[in-house]
């Protein structure tokens, strides 16, 4: 079981990293570009760049807070 | 133009890593080369392993899934990446210091006691060098296996990091010592930038996005991402309390 454990967090620490916040964003920002291109309509091609350079900062700021 | 990114950015990201795994392979020699050797081997025999079961399993996925997938993966390294290197290029972040991590490798190395096990003389330096070497290798072979996936051509994103090895095994050979040198953080910056871009590109294709310009995009992606990236340079530089302590952080 901790083999199991270790093993997981592992992946966590390598995919996700030292800050959870900007995976989520990252899912929640190509849901949201799916859905806004398929049901809506919309091409929406400036949600990820705006997502992703809005991301540094918040997530700089984040990591200097929790030091 | 998408094959020269493609070559450029798992060029530079295996530099950088080659360089890291370098540094821990040099530290685990010094109580052994035969253990750190046959630990830095077995690592290479692990990542081609993993490369062999994923690369198949990859390339099975349907484009449009591959690329949301991928897109999403190398957004999410690409961000981590690029925050570490404007933390670092601003003040914010200690610059990554190969000759200081050796030290603290070698002090950690020399301090460990010795023990025996079948086929290897010495267990602290084969796990030493087979950890350093697997994990700098994994992101690596993520690199590789995503963007070679992605452009159809595995076999030039191999090449690419085969180069890489060979330059930096051949320095390392040569000088033995941590090839501190090489402009680590510079190149972190820039493979950060392109993971970024690339990421953004692929990711929003496979959510279904035409990109204005098709591919075209990417000549404005790219260097957007970077413009931006110096910005924060800029905008958090002054807010830097300078960092004395050397960032020692394991397999960064």
């Amino acid at each position: 079981m901790s083999w199991l454990k270790s093993f997981g967090l592992f992946w966590w620490d390598f995919i996700i990293g030292d800050d959870w916040i900007v995976a989520a964003a990252v899912v929640a920002g190509l849901a949201l570009t799916a859905l806004l291109t398929h049901v809506a309509g919309v091409n929406a091609w400036w949600l990820l760049p705006i997502l992703a350079v809005g991301l540094i900062p918040i997530s700089i700021w984040r990591l200097q807070r929790d030091r | 133009m998408a094959s020269v990114a493609l070559f450029v950015a798992v060029f530079l990201a295996c530099i950088v890593e080659a360089v890291e795994a370098l540094t821990i392979l040099l530290a685990a020699g010094t109580r052994g080369w035969r253990s750190a050797l046959i630990g830095g081997a077995a690592a290479v025999v692990t990542l081609a392993v993993i490369v062999a079961l994923l690369g198949p399993a990859i390339s099975a996925i349907p484009i449009s899934y591959l690329r949301l997938f991928v897109g999403g993966l190398l957004l999410v390294f690409g961000v981590g990446w690029l925050r570490k290197a404007i933390m670092r290029a601003s003040g914010l972040k200690a610059l990554h210091d190969e000759d200081k991590i050796y030290a603290e490798k070698l002090a950690a190395a020399r301090a460990a006691s010795t023990e025996k096990r079948p086929l290897v003389g010495d267990w602290y330096a084969f796990t030493l060098s087979f950890k350093g070497v697997l994990l700098e290798g994994l992101e690596v072979v993520f690199i590789v296996l995503t963007f070679g996936t992605n452009q159809h051509n595995v076999p030039l994103a191999a090449l690419a990091a085969g180069c890489a090895v060979l330059l930096i095994g051949g320095l390392g050979i040569a000088v033995r010592s941590p090839l501190a040198r090489v402009p680590e953080n510079t190149m972190k910056f820039v493979v950060g930038v392109m993971l970024t871009g690339f990421g953004i590109f692929w990711g929003a294709e496979g959510a279904g996005v035409v990109w204005p310009g098709s591919d075209g995009a990417l000549l404005v992606l790219i260097p957007a991402v970077l413009a931006v990236s110096l910005l924060y340079v800029k905008a958090f530089a002054p807010r830097a309390h300078l960092v004395e302590d050397v960032a020692v952080e394991e397999f960064e």
